[in-house]
C-alpha cells in the first residue's frame, strides 16, 4: 500500500517534471521559430539589397522599365516629407503630451484624449490615409507632397505624444515644486526645467516616430502618390522610398525588381540604425542621471 | 521709483499670468488635435462612404460583386478575407509569441534576456513593406513549391475541413498572407506579453518556487492569472495591427475578388483592396466604395483596440493600486 502511493506521487512528480521539460522546450523553440523568420527576412534583404547596390543609387532618378537608374527623387521625398512630418508633429506631439501630464494628469478629459492618443497610435495607416486625402488631397484636387506629409505627421503625432507624456510623468514633483517656490510662472517651470529633464526620453520618442514612418507605404499612397521626376515642390506629387519600392517590386521587369531590394536596404538599415541610437541616447543620458 | 517698480513687478506677474494661461491653451488645443483627428478620420469616412451606402445599403456587407465597370460593389470578399488572414495570423503568433514572452521572462538565462529582447522591439519596427517584399519574392515561391503540394495532398481530402485546404499550389493565398502577418505580428505581441509578464510581483512567482512549483506551473498558474487581462489586451493590439496591415498583405494576398473556401486560393483584404485600387477609381460610386471599405476596417479596429487598451489598462491600475 505505501509502495504504491510512492509510486503514484512519483509518478505525478515524473509527469510534472516531464510537461515542465516540455513547456521549457517548446518556449526554446518558440524562440528560435520566430527569430528565425526574422534573421531570413533580413538575411535576403541584406544579400538582394547589397547586390543592386551601388552609387547610382543616391545619384539617378527613377528610371522608367527596361532602363538604368536610381533612387535619388524617392530619397529625397521620402527625406523631404519624414522631415515635415516631424516639423509638423513633434511640436504639435510635445505639447500634448505636456497638457496630458501638466494640466490634465488625473482629469476625465485628460484620461479620454489619452485613450483616444492610444487608438491613434494603433489604428490602420491605410485609414489615416484616407482621411488626409478627404481634407486636403480631394479638395485641392491634386496629390501633393503636403499632404503626405500631414498623413505621416499623424502617424508620428501619437508615439511622440505618448512618451512626451510619460517622460514627463516621470520627473519628480520637487523640481516643479523647486521651480515654482522661485517665483517662475508654471509655463517657464515646464519649458525651462521640465522640458529639459525630459528631453532624453522625449527625443527618443521623436526618433522612434521618425523610425516608423520612414518606412510607411500605406498613407502615402493616395496623398503623395508617385513621381518618376525630382521635385521639391510640396505641392506637386512626390516619390518615397516604399512607394518606389511597392511600384517597382509589383511590376514584372528584372532591373526594377533590383532597385526595389536596394531600396528595401536602405529603408531597413536606416530604420534599424535609428531605433539603435534612440535606445543607446536614452540608454546614455539615463547612466549619466545616476 | 518705488511706484515704477511695483509696477514692473505686477507686470511681470501679469506677464505670467498671461504667459500661463496662453501656454495652457496652446498645449491643451494641440491635446484637442489628437481626438479632432480620431473623430475626423471617424466622420470622413463615414461621409466620404454615404454614397456607397445610400447605393447599395445593407447589401454593401454581404454582397461578393466586385464590378467596376458596371459600377456594382459588395465589401464580403475584402471582409472575408481581412477576418481569415488575421485568424491565422492570430492562430500562428499567439502560442508563439507567448512562448517567446516566457523564455525571456523566466527561461533564458539572465545575460541572454536582454539582448534578445532588444533584438525582438528592433524587430517590431521593420517597415511592413519589407515583410510584403520577402513574402512576394522569397515565401511565397516557398509555399508554392514545398507546402501548398504537401498542404493539399495531405490536408485536401479530410472530411469537413478539407475545402480550406484544397487548390493548385500558386504561392499566393490567405494562407501565405495569414502567415506573413503572423511573422510581423509576432514581435509585436511578444514585446507587449513581455512587458506584462515583467509586471508580476516576484514575491508571488517565488512563493510559488519555495513551494516546489516547476517553471511551468508558475508561468501557468501565477504569471498568466495575474496577467490575464493585459495578455488578451497585449493580443488584441496584435489582432487590430493584423487586420489593419496593408502593405504585407497586399503583396502576397494575390488581388483577387473571388470567394472561396480554399485557403491556397488568391484573395483580398480590406486594406489591400483601398491600397490598390484607390487611386485607380475612376467614378465617385467607385471610389465611395473604398472609402466605406476603410470606415469598416476602422470600426472594426476601433472596437479591437478599445478592448485591448481597457484590457492593458486595468493592468495599470492593478499594479498603480498595489
Amino acid at each position: 500500500m505505501n509502495t504504491s502511493t510512492l509510486t503514484v506521487s512519483e509518478r505525478l512528480y515524473r509527469r510534472r517534471r516531464f510537461r515542465n521539460a516540455l513547456a521549457l522546450v517548446f518556449s526554446g523553440v518558440a524562440t528560435v521559430f520566430g527569430l528565425f523568420w526574422l534573421a531570413w527576412i533580413l538575411w535576403t534583404t541584406l544579400v538582394n539589397g547589397f547586390g543592386a547596390l551601388d552609387l547610382h543609387l543616391f545619384t539617378r532618378m527613377t528610371p522608367p522599365p527596361g532602363e538604368a537608374g536610381g533612387l535619388a527623387n524617392a530619397l529625397f521625398g521620402s527625406f523631404a516629407m519624414s522631415a515635415l512630418a516631424i516639423a509638423i508633429g513633434a511640436p504639435v506631439g510635445v505639447l500634448a503630451g505636456t497638457w496630458l501630464a501638466e494640466y490634465a494628469r488625473r482629469s476625465r478629459l485628460g484620461e479620454a484624449v489619452r485613450f483616444l492618443n492610444d487608438i491613434l497610435l494603433s489604428a490602420p495607416s491605410i485609414v489615416l490615409g484616407l482621411f488626409v486625402y478627404a481634407i486636403l488631397v480631394k479638395p485641392a484636387g491634386h496629390f501633393s507632397a503636403f499632404a503626405g506629409a500631414l498623413a505621416l505627421a499623424l502617424i508620428a503625432l501619437p508615439i511622440v505624444v505618448r512618451t512626451c507624456d510619460e517622460m514627463l510623468q516621470l520627473v519628480p514633483n520637487a523640481m516643479r515644486e523647486a521651480a515654482l517656490s522661485l517665483g517662475l510662472p508654471q509655463w517657464k517651470v515646464t519649458v525651462r526645467v521640465l522640458w529639459r529633464s525630459a528631453r532624453p526620453g522625449i527625443v527618443t520618442g521623436i526618433l522612434l516616430a521618425l523610425a516608423r514612418i520612414s518606412g510607411e507605404t500605406a498613407p502615402l499612397l493616395f496623398t503623395a502618390l508617385n513621381n518618376q521626376y525630382w521635385t521639391a515642390n510640396p505641392n506637386a506629387p512626390m516619390a518615397s522610398v516604399p512607394v518606389a519600392i511597392f511600384q517597382f517590386a509589383m511590376s514584372p521587369y528584372d532591373d526594377w525588381h533590383a532597385l526595389a531590394w536596394a531600396g528595401a536596404l536602405v529603408i531597413t538599415a536606416f530604420v534599424l540604425l535609428l531605433g539603435v541610437a534612440a535606445r543607446w541616447y536614452l540608454h546614455r543620458s539615463q547612466m549619466a542621471h545616476d | 521709483m518705488t511706484a515704477t517698480l511695483a509696477l514692473r513687478k505686477s507686470d511681470r506677474r501679469r506677464d505670467g499670468a498671461v504667459g500661463d494661461r496662453l501656454f495652457r491653451l496652446l498645449a491643451g488645443g494641440c491635446a484637442l488635435l489628437v481626438a479632432l483627428a480620431l473623430l475626423g478620420t471617424a466622420l470622413t469616412m463615414a461621409w466620404g462612404g454615404r454614397e456607397a451606402f445610400a447605393a447599395f445599403g445593407w447589401k454593401f456587407l454581404v454582397s461578393t460583386e466586385w464590378d467596376a465597370v458596371n459600377h456594382h460593389f459588395g465589401a464580403l470578399v475584402p471582409i472575408v478575407g481581412t477576418l481569415v488572414t488575421a485568424f491565422i495570423a492570430m492562430l500562428l503568433a499567439v502560442p508563439v509569441s507567448f512562448g517567446i514572452a516566457l523564455f525571456l521572462v523566466e527561461v533564458a538565462p539572465a545575460w541572454l534576456r536582454a539582448p534578445v529582447a532588444a533584438a525582438i522591439e528592433l524587430l517590431a519596427g521593420i517597415p511592413s513593406i519589407i515583410y510584403g517584399m520577402w513574402g512576394l519574392f522569397v515565401f511565397a515561391p516557398f509555399m508554392a513549391a514545398k507546402v501548398d503540394p504537401w498542404v493539399d495532398a495531405h490536408l485536401g481530402g479530410l472530411p469537413v475541413v478539407g475545402a480550406l485546404f484544397s487548390g493548385p499550389p500558386l504561392g499566393l493565398g490567405m494562407l501565405t498572407a495569414g502567415i506573413v502577418l503572423a511573422i510581423m505580428v509576432i514581435p509585436f505581441v511578444t514585446s507587449v506579453m513581455r512587458e506584462v509578464f515583467l509586471t508580476v510581483p516576484s514575491r508571488l512567482k517565488e512563493s510559488a518556487y519555495a513551494l516546489g512549483a516547476t517553471t511551468w506551473e508558475v508561468a501557468w498558474q501565477v504569471v498568466l492569472p495575474y496577467t490575464r487581462q493585459a495578455v488578451v489586451g497585449g493580443v488584441f493590439l496584435g489582432l487590430g495591427r493584423a487586420l489593419g496591415e496593408t502593405m504585407a498583405v497586399t503583396f502576397v494576398l494575390g488581388n483577387a475578388h473571388e470567394l472561396t473556401a480554399s485557403l491556397l486560393m488568391p484573395g483580398n483584404s480590406i486594406a489591400a483592396t483601398i491600397a490598390n485600387e484607390f487611386t485607380e477609381a475612376d467614378s465617385e460610386l467607385y471610389r465611395s466604395s473604398l472609402i466605406a471599405l476603410g470606415l469598416l476596417l476602422f470600426a472594426v479596429t476601433f472596437v479591437v483596440l478599445v478592448a485591448a487598451r481597457l484590457m492593458l489598462r486595468r493592468l495599470e491600475r492593478k499594479r498603480g493600486g498595489a
